[in-house]
């Protein structure tokens, strides 16, 4: 029987070495994805397993995090003027997931990024607690506070940037809700999700980055550039042989302007901007065409999404099939979108002499002990006019601001140029219009600051009452707030 | 009972010799086959029973380190009475199993002793695990009924040759264990197995102590018949083919097998059950052609039933795609087991996450029993698993050395069926967590919390150590001159 006991024993060996195979398989080969599974909840509770990293403004953390002790999880999210500040952050919650910056830096905030490693490794072996690193933002506490507290209950946007750099100053979006009653894993948390996803108002809508809205005669800022950029005109008091009514070519549809006191019938392009003539610039946007038309706006970027490194909504500038649609793009209406983002590049291109710098709201990533891990370096987006005409384009907004629409922009001491937008939607533009405002201010030592800021459901359709009463304060109060005037 | 071996044709018989002369030479020298002069190995027993006592008291101290920062009060109490049982133990292999194999005592003792850690340390979760109730301590009680049984057989066995006797009464007592559990409703965390038997708060699992008196039956029927079946044969197309008539007791306990799985839906002992009996009637009549018969037989068996029943198919679709659990339409009787098993292996990774430190407890209810093997993998890594994987290997090569050693051909079939049983069974239940086989629901031996498996496991351990103690004992009856194949007669 000794030859058939030895095979058994073979037949032993060879099952027990199947299942070291196998093991080393699962817990070696594939051991990274069965750790990284969607549906291994270690990586959820590990993230709360040690304090996370904190998200900076202004020198102050605007996040916490709080030992709660929990069954499953150690710490908590929190935050400090969490409405205020939830569409900078984005929420980190221990059961929904994690956006924004709290999703894009978890490396950083939770400590798991590669170039933590040293540090990591160090504190282990000294015994110190682990903790993540911080996330060092662009934002301005003050501008973000006046933004705030300028949209107020009102629905809307508003996104500064500093022209020189791209850094983003302010970024609200209203209403907003508080990251803070969704972090936990407790029914209340729950029932508080649940509810904000249900909300009509849609307060965990980003506006700022994440929304697109028709830009409506703040667009006329991209057809002037493209105006002067093709040559089409020189100068800003040059006349435009414009009709008034102007009817859109190839239809019988006549486009009015939005009041019967304007002068709009051949107007110069100061007036035009001054007034917002739309018969000015729709004539303007068919006359160039949809091809340098379009070529302008993607200069700006439109037609891309911005990774800021939130990565933005597209802007829209269509592809029109007829010329008569290009000439309704080109006043901001018809299928043109605009995030409040895009609509504060292409101010802070036009205050920066022309260059378009990327957008960023990560300064620096540091680790747990203060050590500089990245910082970010200023690059240019784009070029989308050259300077001379970036001066046209100052002056004209300029106008606005002395002479025209955005007359409630003004602030003594800086020089401001703005452009008010009045923005028609829904069915046979039955809804309350979108109010828009977007301009910029500089100081006498070069010190400067783009804004955009769009309120929803203005009174008005006229640009003066809607986009200069509504929205233009708002602007007004980021920018003083970020220049100290 | 050795009319069979008399009347073995010679020529047969002859060429069974000369493979057995040759086997011999080639084994000169052995000191575990040849017993004369041979040390008995007691105090080697001994050194590594008191590593096999430290080694879980460290992991003890691990646990409560890692845990609350502090040594475990319980600590000291846990290593006396650990350290209490192995020695008790230890001292009676010397009074009674002299000679017994060193090894398996010791390994034994340091699973038992690891298991218990474990379940404590899944005690400590507390809520995080559905359904946990302090379970350390009962394994502790279990695990010292189970030396007590260890003692008895120790003490009252004088011979496994006794066993012998109760050929026929084991094969009832063990169709009784196994039927029973057919009887008795099962709950719904058993996911429709029923491999219990309940009485008030109480409840065993026979097919632990069926697998050893099975094995006493198949090892007391293969000797006698195994002639017989060997070669009353004809031979067809380079096979032996046996006779229909011969081929009675494999068409019946095949048949048994199937209803366990029809009326018990118990994979798992059904295939341990069917396999072990395989592997004995291969070693008792030296056939090939059983083993082809064997594993034609499962496949069949098994084809059969998967196609008529849910239960095979359920387990079969839980294995090719484990992560469908976990989908927004799981599948009906899906269970998201093996997921969290393989998800907790491999965020054990090959160090793991160390003792006390995983979150094993996501396997829920079954990561201390069925699925202890997880709860291993992902604390103490692929290193600690491979561990866990060769002290098994090692266990049962000791067994099957015993039966290499043993002087006759039941004590052999019964080694060998107690040796395989339990490769079988590490190869199911640990197939099962890391997903290499389909999920079938046995336990680990030692490792797995559970009373009967404990109880039944060093019972099972005793008796190996009777085999082999008189496979060793040097003088006591006259060395064969051809090792084991000629029984009692030669």
């Amino acid at each position: 029987m000794n030859k058939p006991i030895r095979r058994v024993s073979i037949f032993c060996l060879v099952l027990i070495l199947a299942l070291m195979v196998r093991t080393n398989w699962v817990q070696g080969v594939q051991a990274e994805s069965w750790a990284t599974n969607k549906n291994n909840k270690r990586q959820q509770y590990d993230r709360y397993a040690h304090p996370r990293g904190n998200i900076i403004v202004g020198g102050q953390p605007v996040t916490k995090s709080d030992f709660v002790n929990g069954l499953r999880y150690k710490y908590k999210r929190s935050w400090v003027d969490g409405p205020m500040y939830a569409p900078v952050t984005g929420y980190s919650s221990q059961v929904f997931g994690s956006n924004q910056l709290e999703s894009l830096e978890d490396g950083i905030l939770s400590g798991t990024d590669d170039r933590l490693f040293f540090r990591n490794t160090l504190d282990m072996l000294t015994g110190e607690q682990k903790r993540g690193g911080d996330v060092v933002t662009t934002i301005n506490a003050k501008a973000q506070k006046a933004a705030w507290d300028g949209l107020g209950d009102k629905k809307g946007a508003a996104v500064a940037l500093d022209p020189k750099t791209g850094a983003i100053l302010a970024l609200v979006s209203t209403p907003s809700y508080d990251p803070g009653t969704i972090a936990g894993s407790e029914s209340g948390d729950s029932k508080a999700w649940t509810d904000l996803n249900a909300d009509p108002n849609k307060p965990m809508l980003n506006r700022a980055l994440k929304e697109t809205y028709p830009p409506g005669s703040t667009f006329k800022l991209v057809t002037a550039t493209a105006a002067f950029e093709n040559g089409l005109y020189q100068n800003i008091n040059d006349a435009t042989s414009t009709p008034d009514p102007y009817k859109l070519p190839g239809t019988n549809t006549v486009l009015n302007n939005e009041s019967p006191t304007e002068r709009c019938e051949n107007a110069t392009l100061k007036s035009g901007m001054d007034q917002s003539c739309n018969t000015v610039y729709a004539k303007m946007g068919a006359d160039l065409g949809k091809e340098k038309m379009r070529a302008q706006a993607e200069k700006f970027g439109f037609n891309s999404t911005i990774d800021t490194p939130v990565r933005s909504e597209k802007s829209i500038f269509p592809d029109s099939a007829s010329l008569d649609g290009t000439a309704q793009d080109s006043i901001g209406q018809h299928d043109t979108r605009a995030t409040p983002l895009q609509m504060a590049m292409v101010s802070a291109a036009i205050a920066n002499n022309g260059s378009l710098m990327q957008p960023y709201l990560v300064d620096q990533e540091r680790s747990a002990s203060l050590t500089t891990i990245s910082k970010h370096t200023e690059k240019q987006f784009s070029q989308p006019m050259s300077p001379s005409t970036a001066q046209k384009m100052q002056d004209l907004m300029v106008s606005v601001v002395e002479n025209g629409t955005g007359k409630n922009a003004k602030i003594p001491g800086l020089q401001v140029g703005g452009k008010t937008g009045t923005a028609q939607h829904g069915e046979d533009n039955a809804g309350l219009p979108f109010a828009w405002f977007t301009s910029w201010a500089k100081t006498s030592d070069g010190q400067s600051v783009a804004v955009a800021v769009v309120v929803e459901d203005g009174s008005d359709n006229r640009d003066g009452i809607s986009g200069g009463r509504l929205a233009a304060p708002i602007a007004k109060a980021v920018m003083q707030a970020v220049l100290g005037k | 009972m050795s009319t069979y071996d008399l009347s073995g044709d010679s020529g047969r018989a002859g060429r069974r010799r000369t493979a057995a002369e040759r086997a011999t030479g080639r084994r000169r020298g052995n000191t575990t086959i040849s017993p004369q002069g041979a040390p008995n190995r007691r105090n080697t027993e001994l050194a590594l029973l008191a590593f096999a006592v430290v080694l879980p008291i460290l992991a003890y101290a691990n646990v409560g380190l890692a845990m609350d920062s502090a040594l475990p009060a319980g600590m000291l109490g846990y290593g006396l009475g650990m350290g209490a049982l192995a020695l008790i133990a230890h001292l009676l292999v010397r009074r009674f199993a002299p000679y017994a194999d060193p090894l398996i005592l010791p390994i034994a003792t340091l699973l038992n002793g690891l298991g218990v850690v474990m379940i404590w340390r899944l005690d400590k979760a507390g809520k995080l695990l559905t359904a946990n109730f302090p379970a350390a301590r009962n394994q502790l009680i279990w695990s010292a009924l189970g030396i007590g049984l260890f003692i008895a057989v120790m003490v009252f066995l004088k011979d496994h040759r006794v066993l012998q006797r109760y050929t026929y009464i084991s094969m009832v007592a063990a169709l009784v264990l196994l039927a029973a559990p057919a009887f008795f409703p099962a709950r719904a965390e058993d996911f429709g197995a029923k491999i219990w038997i309940r009485l008030g708060g109480f409840s065993i699992q026979p097919g632990e102590f069926a697998k050893i008196i099975l094995t006493v039956f198949f090892a007391g029927y293969l000797m006698v018949k195994r002639d017989a079946l060997a070669l009353a044969s004809r031979r067809f197309m380079g096979l032996y083919l046996p006779r229909g008539r011969d081929l009675g007791p494999i068409v019946v306990i095949w048949l048994l097998s199937l209803l366990i799985l029809i009326f018990e839906n118990d994979l798992g002992t059904s295939f341990l059950f069917f396999g072990l009996f395989v592997v004995m009637l291969y070693v008792a009549t030296e056939r090939t052609s059983w083993i082809l018969f064997g594993l034609l037989m499962s496949v069949g068996g098994a084809v059969a039933v998967a196609m008529t029943t849910s239960h095979v198919k359920v387990r079969i679709d839980a294995w090719l795609d484990p992560m469908a659990a976990f989908g927004p339409h799981p599948p009906t009787g899906a269970t998201e087991q093996i997921g969290q098993s393989l998800m907790a292996l491999g965020s054990g990774g090959v160090t793991g996450s160390g003792l006390g430190q995983g979150r094993s407890w996501l396997i829920n209810f079954a990561a201390k029993s069925d699925f202890i093997l997880g709860s291993f993998g992902e604390e103490l890594g692929l290193a600690g698993l491979m561990a866990i994987f060769l002290l098994y290997a090692l266990l049962v090569q000791r067994g099957l050395r015993t039966a290499l050693a043993a002087r006759d051909p039941f004590g052999k079939l019964f080694a060998v069926g107690l040796a395989s049983a339990m490769a079988i069974q590490v190869f199911v239940v640990a197939g099962g967590v890391t997903g290499l086989i389909p999920l079938t629901g046995m336990t680990m031996p030692f490792l797995a919390q559970g009373g009967s498996s404990v109880v039944a496991n060093w019972a099972l351990i005793a008796i190996l150590l009777k085999i082999s103690d008189s496979a060793r004992r040097p003088g006591v009856e006259p060395a064969p001159a051809t090792e084991g194949q000629g029984g009692p007669a030669r």
